[in-house]
């Protein structure tokens, strides 16, 4: 048994997170002033420039859990878990800033429910905007629990007093400086996961002999797994079978449910990102957004996913003891990060990196706090229980619903501290709900024939088949219940993650198909005259042929796919 | 009006670079040792003192 590193902190490390402490607020009581209205509290007033809302829009996305769990997979999986960034968001970003935005930027959208409102009818939008702000409060109660057990186990601070403290700081930044206020910290947020984390990889990789001499070292851990000797170190070549992998897929399931499904269903319509791109200065920059966004992300395996895959090499070397052991008595995959944070960095450079894990723990709960005031007051209190109230009444909401959205996160955290199964259980159903979301965005803004009642009942009953899905699949090893197989466990998989991944395709498939055909059974209720600036054939699109050829979203687009794919052939 | 992000942006990494630089200039034996011989503490620093000037630069040169 090896026993969890313990990381210790020096004074120098202390000053470097107090001193970000300062800044994160700081750039709230800053922006005080600008909180005139509703628009600038919600939407930054419109007026960010791109690489602003671009970094943001990558951040957003780069909680914590990410950069811990991204590590883990790393060494769980080894480079294939690279296909969440080149295949399970890369193309959708691409096809966010190309086809959509006209849609959510252009049109008189607030959020991404507002946009179901104008293009279906209130029902849809109540579905999305009901299950969206319970699902965003509660991720962001789950972030805040993660982030105050890693600190207790890691530097012995009382779990209540880390809830407190960063629960305090996002509160008093977000109802000052609202979406800008997150949007800045998001931002200083990317740069000091860049400026903690390189160095990590750097001494990491040095000290594993280098790439070449990693892939060397990667080869028993895949063979004392019993599994070909590349497998740790391609992300392509073992995706033949879903046994041939450690991850339990093969590639149809991996392109189709994670590339498609999951991917588009994320990156397109979750109001958590999409709101960045909505806060652009311009038509331009909103497109332009998720492309400044994709080229980082491209390039971001290395600082997440490779520490992972030199963790489990080193642990593969010493004979089992470089991680510390689960209870399970498997290598405790999340304490990568950690143990190379203990291992490498000395004082200075470790309050860098441990800095940088705080801050992604709360932006990553900021961004859902955000996203949350936003699509409570706008979608749910402005549309059912106070329309037509002067402005500053909404801004007052917006900044009640901060209060009281943090409030029920600690409550989720406090749950989640109590009862894992309740986190687990809250997250399987909000997978229901997510899994068809992407068919009744594509359906809606690409044939207007669809009708509300047609994504409605087409979105119930996706999510009805994701449900029915999930209690016919087990995945091998699992027992009936929580993990599926519930009804009568009669499809199996090699892993859950394989079985999440077509249960995703299911749920899409049934919602896509519904929609079409209640769509055409049912009469339009919207004139082509209503739908213009929603739908693709009844908008003009916006023009880019005067500007320079890096603010033209489709070329940049096109160059975003070619390295993309460049990136994935290197490393076939 | 919002304020230009590359101002804090600038403000802190000046100042982390200028602490990391300190803290490199000072690392004992043993701490050279914990970054594989080399002091990449000072280097690091450098690098963040560098983006932070050129932070502040940006921001100033706007107005």
């Amino acid at each position: 048994m090896n026993p969890i590193p313990s990381i210790h902190l020096g004074l120098v490390d202390y000053g470097i997170l107090i001193l970000y402490f300062a800044f994160v607020l700081g750039i709230g009581f800053a922006l005080k002033r600008s909180m005139i209205g509703s628009k600038e509290f919600f939407q930054s007033g419109r007026s960010i420039p791109a690489w602003v809302t671009g970094l943001a829009f990558l951040s957003a996305n780069l909680g914590a859990q990410e950069v811990i769990g991204m590590a883990a997979s790393g060494a769980k999986y080894g480079l294939m878990t690279s296909h969440f960034y080149w295949v399970g968001a890369i193309p959708a970003m691409v096809f966010l800033a190309i086809f959509m935005m006209p849609f959510y930027y252009g049109s008189k959208a607030r959020s991404v429910p507002e946009y179901l409102k104008l293009r279906f009818d209130e029902k849809t939008r109540g579905f999305n905007a009901i299950s969206f702000a319970a699902m965003t409060i509660f991720s962001s109660g789950i972030s805040l629990h993660a982030l105050a057990k890693l600190l207790e186990t890691l530097v012995h601070w009382n779990y209540w007093t880390c809830i407190t403290i960063s629960a305090l700081i996002v509160l008093v930044y977000i109802f000052l400086g609202g979406l800008t206020s997150a949007i800045y910290n998001e931002v200083l947020q990317f740069f000091m996961i860049v400026m903690g984390f390189a160095p990590l990889v750097y001494l990491a990789l040095q000290d594993a002999g280098g790439w070449t001499a990693l892939k060397e070292k990667l080869i028993p851990v895949a063979t004392s797994q019993g599994y070909a000797a590349g497998t740790w170190s391609q992300s392509w070549a073992h995706l033949g079978q879903p046994l041939e992998n450690p991850m339990g897929i093969g590639w149809f399931g991996m392109v189709m449910g994670l590339g498609f499904v999951l991917s588009f269903g994320y990156w397109c319509t979750d109001f958590l990102v999409v709101q960045r791109a909505m806060a652009a200065d311009s038509m331009s920059a909103a497109r332009r957004t998720p492309l400044i966004a994709a080229i980082p992300k491209m390039l971001f395996p290395a600082l997440v996913i490779l520490p992972g895959m030199i963790a489990i090499a080193m642990h593969q070397q010493s004979g089992g003891m470089f991680l510390p052991t689960a209870a399970d008595g498997t290598p405790d995959y999340n304490m990568v990060i950690p143990t190379l944070l203990a291992k490498y960095l000395p004082t200075g450079l470790l309050g860098i990196g441990f800095t940088a894990l705080m801050a992604s723990f709360m932006s990553g709960m900021a961004g859902n706090v955000t996203a949350f005031n936003t699509v409570w007051t706008y979608d749910i209190y402005q549309s059912y229980f106070a329309p037509n109230k002067s402005d500053s009444h909404y801004l007052w909401m917006g900044r009640f619903a901060t209060v009281f959205g943090i409030l029920v996160s600690v409550g989720a955290a406090f749950l989640a501290s109590q009862f894992n199964n309740i986190m687990d259980m809250l997250q399987l159903v909000f997978g229901f709900v997510n899994a068809p979301l992407f068919a009744t965005f594509l359906l809606g803004m690409f044939w207007k024939r669809a009708t509300g009642h047609g994504a409605f009942y087409g979105l119930v009953s996706g999510t009805l088949a994701a449900i029915l899905f999930h209690g016919l699949a087990l995945s091998k090893g699992c027992l009936p219940g929580i993990k599926g197989g519930w009804i009568h466990p009669m499809l199996s998989f090699q892993s859950e993650m394989g079985q999440n991944f077509w249960m995703a395709i299911v749920a899409w498939s049934a919602c896509f198909g519904l929609t079409i055909l209640i769509s055409l059974l049912t009469r339009r209720t919207k004139t082509d005259e209503d739908l213009k600036g929603l739908v693709y054939s009844l908008t003009p699109q916006p023009k880019s042929e005067n500007e320079a050829w890096y603010k033209r979203p489709v070329l940049v687009g096109v160059l975003v796919m070619v390295a993309v794919i460049i990136l994935n052939l290197l490393f076939l | 009006m919002n304020f230009d992000l590359r101002l804090p942006l600038g403000l802190i990494f000046t100042l982390y670079g200028i602490i990391l630089v300190g803290t490199g200039l000072l690392s004992s034996p043993e701490m050279i040792r914990q970054t594989l011989g080399q002091n990449v503490t000072l280097t690091w620093g450098f690098v963040q003192l560098l983006f932070g000037l050129t932070m502040l630069f940006l921001s100033r040169k706007r107005k």
